[in-house]
């Protein structure tokens, strides 16, 4: 028995029949790193949950949600726009889908802009890597990394919309590879949503 | 019928709805934030929220919920395994705190 029939009829066949779970195999090397990066971002939270749980002058700067509150808005109003233009990519609606795929990155622009507001105030009151005026140094190194790999999460995603944008509308990418960025995009939305409560809305000053 | 056309069989109808459902959630948590409880029961509630914004982005905007089965369960059991993992060490954080009974 030759080597290509061992591989056709072999106990290998499985492994070249296709794709797993029937999934096509960039949608499951997406699932795939947005499993490993649940695993990140959970053991950066679990680690902040640790540490401000065993220290008791744990600071709470934030005196107001205005800004949280919109940023969280913006965010989880740009998961929907996404989906629009998934939904319209996978209708044929190529202008729509580049349009919403653009307002997405749009929502993700300013969510950033916000975000980097947000650390310039706090660093405007002193607050800094290893020290703050509040309480314990661990503050700031926890809220920058963890608000930090977020940004930078959010950074990418707009990268990558407006790189995937303009390769769809010149035809290089089609309906499924805005489809396998959409899953990128709401991901960090639902990252967002641990983000929010445990750094910002446990911190509030009451 | 493929899962990428059972996720469009919905209508946009279904995605506003769910939409409204995790930004209605995330007010919540905000609510939440201002209630008049300690810290451990405002933590508590906050994740329970968080869990089904989660679970709604998870299944409805991720279109988990359309895909089949088997990958469903490769998922889930693959990401529950590694966030159980990671909570080991909470009993040390107390520890930390208060001195006692693992301080010895």
């Amino acid at each position: 028995m030759s080597q290509a029939d061992l591989t056709m009829e072999g106990p290998s066949a499985g492994l070249t029949a296709g794709p797993a779970f029937s999934v096509p195999t960039k949608k499951l090397a997406m699932w795939v790193f947005i499993i490993a990066d649940t695993a990140t971002f959970a053991a950066c939270l679990v680690a902040y949950g640790f540490v401000r749980n065993a220290t008791p002058n744990w600071p709470r700067p934030f005196h107001s949600i205005t800004n949280v509150a919109v940023m969280t808005f913006i965010l989880i109003t740009s998961s929907l726009t996404m989906l629009m233009g998934v939904r319209a990519a996978r209708a044929g609606n190529k202008a729509g889908a580049l349009r919403w795929t653009f307002i997405t990155a749009a929502g993700g622009i300013i969510f950033a802009l916000l975000h980097i507001h947000e650390w310039l105030v706090l660093i405007d009151e002193g607050m800094r890597l290893f020290k703050n005026p509040w309480g314990t140094g661990l503050f700031g190194a926890s809220f920058f990394s963890i608000t930090g790999l977020h940004l930078t999460h959010v950074t990418g995603g707009v990268i990558a919309l407006i790189a995937v944008g303009i390769r769809y509308k010149g035809g290089r990418y089609k309906a499924d590879d805005l489809e396998i960025l959409g899953l990128y995009w709401h991901f960090v939305d639902l990252v967002w949503m641990f983000v929010v409560p445990m750094v910002y809305l446990l911190n509030l000053a009451h | 019928m493929t899962s990428a056309e059972e996720h469009n069989s919905g209508g946009m109808g279904k995605d506003l709805v769910v939409y409204l459902c995790i930004l209605a959630l995330a007010g919540l948590q905000f609510v939440i934030a201002y209630q008049n409880i300690d810290a451990s029961q405002m933590f508590v509630r906050m994740l329970l929220v968080a869990l089904v914004e989660a679970g709604l982005a998870l299944l409805f905007f991720m279109h988990l919920a359309t895909e089949k089965r088997g990958f469903m369960w490769f998922v889930g059991i693959f990401t529950v395994f590694v966030l159980l993992a990671l909570q080991y060490g909470w009993t040390d954080s107390f520890r930390m705190v208060s001195g006692v009974p693992w301080a010895k």
